[in-house]
């Protein structure tokens, strides 16, 4: 009994600036609850940017977008930014964390922004994220103590906090050598095989994909294997 | 909603570089500082140089002047003629400078509502004799009480006591300058020739000294019953009574009022003294526009470390947009910066203010032209404690504003794909 959580029907977009470049061209699919997915395609094949219309960061596009069956189209700046927030988990290449905040509350800020848990249990929520990653013990570090993996482990506890939806990657294990790669990598399948958390991971790294339950191939702003 | 998370960012972002938050708050402390300073300092000035002239003046004076009728009989004859006459060489009337009347006028006077207080004077044109010499001078005639209730006269009498011209019979308070040519100490008894050739003497009690040399030179003061003495007049001869209003800006509507009803010349202070309220509006004026130009020029430091911070933090802003935080959430946060880089800066600029024109206060200044000033004057007007902090807050608070809605339209896509 799968479930659908997103929805993309006949996502288009292009650049104008110098000369109208097609990028992404009539993109639909579906992903339902629990899957674990990647995208893979050559560089300058749009995947980054249709994960971004994806994560609802960019809006500029033709199409339509559903999450969790709402359509993200024509919702205002800070209603999109609620969505964000409560639905989705975001890994970047690098790792975004904040240095002026511990890696505690950096885990913190998108649970006390939604506001949804008292401060002591999203501190112990927090806590509980760090611990499935193993990092717990580095809780009350600042962030540029850490090593890469470890930074990446934090953001991806950061993703988590609010029991998103789904968790969506963009290159997540780009920065990170063979070993910390695996380590994301198995991060991400605990992820979506004990927790049946939903994932999309954007990746040009052959082996990541082949390892996920479904890869969507793109070349040329197309899908051309899903 | 989530306003303490806000403002936990913001300290956090205020503390992470808290040398450029100080700098900044420094700029906004050392311009409220010295706009408090500049303007208590001048305005200290400009009521010390008014009051010389306007604490003296009374805001309606009352009095009869020596002029020529305006109205001649002949005018009643070729009013309604086809004639027109020519009248050369009018001359006044042999008329006294007496106010008529003068006992019901005052009773009047006092129970206008509008009135603080009115002082009766005398002036008589007198010759001092000095040996063989005879120096002219003008003796005010006063009641020194009411006199010392609205015009301060005690400050102004350096030596002696200004009572005593009430509580000694025929005693006299010389002008500063006066005493010096005749060479008169207290206690000395020097002669007074009226203009109508009587001679009585008098004896000195005290020194008094306005500041304004002329009027040292020239002037001194008796009671008023000595002085009518000295004139031979009676007991209600008044040829000034000075008007001391509880508005000071009612005067010259107060005045053309009783100029009417007691058919008398009233002038007021505004007519009289006019080049005292241009000279200090035009004062209050510059040191209004170097203070707020200070406050600008502390509005635009801030204006830059905002915009520094927020290419600084570009990263984080987006980061924060992606986890969910709106533009409007990242707009208040360097608000908050700003207003708190504001806040701090301008209490402890009120703070500096204050102390500096304390310490101005204590500084000497001793001049022969005003013998009540021992200190630099300071005015502690709260007025401009309120201008500078409500200006501080203003000009932190659109040096805040642009820069954070720039930030808040950051796209964080561009700066994520950027990397």
């Amino acid at each position: 009994m799968s479930q659908i959580i997103l929805e993309a029907r006949g996502i288009s977009k292009s650049f104008h600036d110098p000369v109208s470049i097609s990028v992404l061209k009539d993109i639909s699919f579906i992903l339902n609850r629990g899957e674990f997915v990647s995208v893979i395609g050559k560089s300058g094949c749009g995947k980054s940017t249709l994960l971004y219309i994806l994560s609802t960061m960019d809006t500029d596009y033709e199409g339509d977008l559903l999450i969790d069956q709402v359509s993200m189209k024509n919702k205002s700046e800070g209603e999109l930014a609620v969505v964000r927030n409560e639905k989705i988990g975001f890994v970047f290449q690098f790792h975004y964390l904040l240095n002026e905040f511990s890696v505690l509350e950096n885990v913190m800020l998108p649970g006390q922004k939604l506001g949804k848990y008292s401060p002591k249990e999203i501190k112990d929520r927090a806590y509980e994220k760090l611990k499935i990653l193993g990092i717990e013990n580095e809780a009350n570090k600042n962030p540029n103590q850490l090593s890469g993996g470890q930074k990446q482990r934090v953001a991806i506890a950061r993703a988590l906090i609010n029991d998103p939806l789904i968790i969506m990657g963009d290159e997540p294990t780009g920065n990170l050598d063979k070993k910390n790669s695996e380590i994301v990598f198995d991060i991400f399948k605990e992820l979506a095989d004990v927790y049946g958390q939903s994932l999309l991971i954007v990746t040009h790294d052959n082996e990541f994909a082949s390892k996920t339950q479904r890869i969507i191939e793109m070349q040329d702003g197309s899908i051309i294997r899903m | 909603m989530n306003y303490k998370l806000i403002q936990n960012i913001a300290i956090s972002l205020l503390l992470a570089r808290w040398r450029q938050t100080l700098v900044a708050a420094i700029g906004v402390t050392f311009s409220i500082t010295m706009f408090i300073t500049l303007l208590s300092f001048m305005s200290g000035l400009n009521d010390l140089l008014d009051g010389l002239i306007l604490n003296r003046t009374p805001h309606v004076r009352l009095y009869k002047e020596i002029k020529a009728s305006d109205f001649q009989p002949i005018d009643l004859h070729s009013k309604n003629s086809h004639a027109y006459n020519f009248i050369r060489s009018v001359k006044p009337k042999s008329e006294k400078l007496e106010i008529q009347n003068s006992a019901a006028i005052i009773k009047n006077l006092k129970s206008d509502p509008r009135v603080l207080g009115v002082a009766p004077k005398v002036t008589a044109q007198v010759f001092f004799n000095v040996g063989s010499i005879e120096m002219t001078g003008v003796i005010n005639g006063v009641d020194p009480e009411a006199e010392n209730k609205l015009f301060f006269f005690n400050d102004y009498v350096t030596a002696g006591n200004f009572m005593d011209l009430k509580n000694i019979p025929n005693s006299i308070i010389l002008g500063k300058g006066a005493a010096e040519k005749m060479l008169a100490q207290i206690g000395d008894v020097v002669q007074v020739t009226s203009s109508k050739g009587d001679r009585i003497a008098l004896k000195v009690v005290g020194f008094f000294q306005s500041g304004l040399q002329d009027v040292d030179n020239i002037q001194s003061y008796a009671s008023i019953s000595t002085t009518q003495k000295l004139l031979g007049e009676s007991n209600n001869y008044l040829t000034d009574l000075q008007v001391k209003l509880n508005n000071i800006l009612l005067a010259p509507e107060v005045a053309k009022e009783y100029q009417k009803i007691y058919e008398i010349e009233a002038v007021d202070i505004q007519t009289a003294n006019s080049q005292f309220e241009t000279g200090s509006s035009v004062r209050s004026l510059i040191s209004y526009a170097v203070g707020i130009t200070l406050l600008i020029v502390a509005g635009f430091g801030i204006y830059n470390i905002l915009n520094m911070m927020i290419y600084e933090k570009m990263d984080s802003i987006a980061i924060l947009k992606a986890v969910g935080f709106s533009g409007r959430d990242v707009n208040r946060i360097f608000i908050l910066i700003a207003l708190s880089i504001g806040v701090f800066g301008g209490f402890l600029g009120l703070l500096g203010g204050f102390g500096l024109s304390a310490l101005i206060d204590q500084i000497p200044f001793n001049t022969n032209s005003l013998p009540t000033v021992k200190t630099y004057p300071i005015n502690y007007n709260p007025r401009y404690y309120l201008i500078g902090s409500s200006f501080a807050l203003i000009t932190t608070y659109l040096a805040g504003y642009f820069p954070s809605r720039k930030a808040s339209k950051i796209d964080p896509v561009i700066i994520i794909r950027g990397k």
